[in-house]
């Protein structure tokens, strides 16, 4: 039932993409969101998806992986391009009753659902080949300058990678004890929002106990091998930039120089 | 009454790179009554099997009947189906929740819309049918021991009054003691209310005393099925499975390469006993 979720998800395969160092990933995604929303004509967005594409076909995951996760927005981007289509003013093309629509709510219109599906493709593909502990590596190497300011960058980081890992093991959990619950004639899915509602305990209170339990334990175990905290910590695997990495780097900045040279122009 | 499965296939995030064949085209025809024992290796398919049993999951093709009828048919009423077919599963942390244990045993009889007094008479009933003390009957269900929230689990769903009753490795985690108290208990429902059992586990030493008849479970797939004795004559097969014959049937195949003229058959202590004295004479 819960199985059908798929954003956040690791895709495990063996491609370039998937090597790449989680930092140069979060940067790329990073500067990617950025360079949508300052380009300013149609020029720009085909450079983009260029960008896109290409990333997609290093990553070897199946396009159709990728845009499972686009049902869930489907709604959001529909909302945002009605919004869009109907106020924003503008030259008058077609008017019936109270509706208006120009050709700048068109054009809005289309900029803004392709952004929002840039977007989401963008940052669905730094997580699908990206396992969450790499992801949180990097984000703690990328943030280690802040901790001059006395952010407490590593366990942030770590909250963080023991909050992913703990989505999954949670969601099949939920998904066992509905089962069990449904077992006994549990009904979770008919009747009003105020017996909904009190249908949920029977799932809630094992899955609270459940949590608590495995958080327990993980805490236990974490003490045992004497873990205190970021001080003096090593890795045993730490990020080493390669030399794909750099091309990377590289590949980044000439992207963004296309962005801002052919991408601001307006015709 | 009898459960009957089609050309039953199950396949877990179908159309995903996760895709995995957790069933591939189990036939199977439990009659009423029977005692059954599903065995099979860890990730075998036991459990995805018996959550078909009672509409829990639908097949990917396939069918599954229970008396007579389809219960995937999109009209066929899967609430009193789970009613008739109650499921206990591997671990009772799932499905306790209430403050007492007591109330937690009403959960099901509730779900069924019975009134009040029949629910709590049910709950009574069912909670004495798996040998529970009165004094725990008012305790927190998440204090208990493991062996008593195993109790508190299957009376739970003995409430519904199920004419099949599922338990999923209903020993798993429990010592030996308690293991034969919660199999003993298992055994008496069964000769007592008469009702259908299928008893999932993983283990021969655990069913080879008690069940009519066994079905194995490879890699999604029926390996064999049949009385114990039949089964068990494969052991050599049962272990490349990663599966082992009852300890005393290796002793009677050990003894008879010996030379002793015993059955093989033997299955239980108690047989292989009388097997052992006659083979020597003394009986
Ligand atoms: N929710 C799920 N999602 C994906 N795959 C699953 C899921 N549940 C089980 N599987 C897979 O299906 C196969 C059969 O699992 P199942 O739980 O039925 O085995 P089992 O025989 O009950 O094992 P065990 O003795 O460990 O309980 C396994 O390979 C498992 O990895
Ligand atoms: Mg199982």
């Amino acid at each position: 039932m819960l199985r059908d979720i798929t954003l956040g998800q690791y895709y495990r395969a063996d491609s370039v993409l998937h090597r790449l160092d989680p930092r140069v990933k979060l940067v790329a995604t990073f500067m990617f969101i950025i360079s949508l929303f300052i380009v300013k004509n149609f020029i720009g967005y085909i450079i983009a998806a260029l960008f896109l594409v290409t990333g997609i076909a290093l990553s070897k995951v199946p396009p159709k992986f990728i845009f499972r996760g686009m049902k869930a927005i489907f709604f959001l981007l529909f909302i945002t391009m009605l919004f869009n289509l109907f106020l924003t003013p503008g030259k008058e093309l077609v008017s019936f009753w109270k509706i208006t629509i120009t050709y700048e709510g068109i054009k809005m219109a289309v900029m803004m659902a392709i952004r929002l599906v840039f977007l989401i493709t963008g940052s669905s593909l730094m997580t699908l080949t990206t396992t969450p502990n790499n992801l949180t590596d990097g984000l703690e190497s990328l943030l280690r300058p802040l901790k001059a300011i006395r952010v407490p960058v590593h366990e942030i980081s770590m909250m963080m990678s023991i909050a992913l890992r703990f989505i999954p093991i949670l969601m099949e959990e939920t998904d066992k004890i509905m089962k069990a619950q449904m077992a006994r004639g549990a009904d979770f899915e008919s009747g009003s929002i105020i017996k909904r509602a009190k249908s949920l305990v029977p799932l809630l209170v094992p899955l609270f106990i459940s949590a608590f339990r495995r958080a327990n334990d993980l805490a236990m175990a974490m003490e045992a091998r004497c873990y205190r905290g970021g001080d003096g910590r090593t890795k045993m695997k730490p990020l080493i930039y390669a030399k794909t990495d750099y091309m990377a780097y590289a590949a980044i900045v000439l992207y963004l120089v296309l962005i801002v040279v052919f991408g601001r122009i307006l015709f | 009454m009898a459960i009957i499965l089609d050309h039953v296939n199950y396949i877990y995030d179908e159309d995903t790179a996760m895709a995995h064949a957790a069933l591939i085209d189990v036939c199977l025809n439990i009659p009423d009554g029977q005692f059954v024992g599903l065995i099979g290796h860890t990730g075998s398919g036991k459990s995805t099997l018996v959550q078909h049993l009672n509409g829990l999951e639908k097949p990917t093709s396939g069918c599954v009947f229970y008396d007579g009828k389809d219960i995937n048919d999109s009209d066929y009423d899967k609430k009193s189906l789970r009613a008739k077919v109650g499921l206990v599963f591997q671990y009772p942390e799932h499905q306790l929740f209430e403050t007492d244990c007591f109330k937690d045993v009403c959960f099901g009889p509730k779900n069924l819309g019975l009134p009040q007094k029949e629910i709590e008479l049910r709950a009574y009933e069912a909670l004495k049918q798996v040998g529970f003390d009165d004094e725990y009957f008012y305790q927190s269900p998440f204090d208990l021991s493991g062996g008593q929230k195993r109790r508190v689990a299957i009376a739970g769903v003995l409430a519904m009054k199920p004419e099949v009753l599922i338990l999923d490795e209903p020993t798993a985690g429990l010592d030996p003691k308690g293991r034969e108290d919660i199999l003993n208990l298992i055994s008496k429902l069964h000769q007592e209310m008469g009702i259908t059992i299928i008893l999932v586990s993983h283990s021969m030493d655990d069913v080879a005393d008690y069940v009519q008849r066994i079905i194995v479970m490879n890699k999604g797939r029926v390996a064999f099925d049949g009385a114990p004795k039949e089964v068990f004559s494969h052991y050599k097969e049962l272990e490349a499975i990663g599966l082992a014959a009852p300890q005393v049937t290796y002793v009677m195949q050990e003894l008879k390469s010996a030379g002793f003229a015993v059955n093989t058959d033997a299955t239980t202590l108690e047989e292989a006993k009388n097997e052992i004295l006659k083979a020597f004479g003394k009986c």
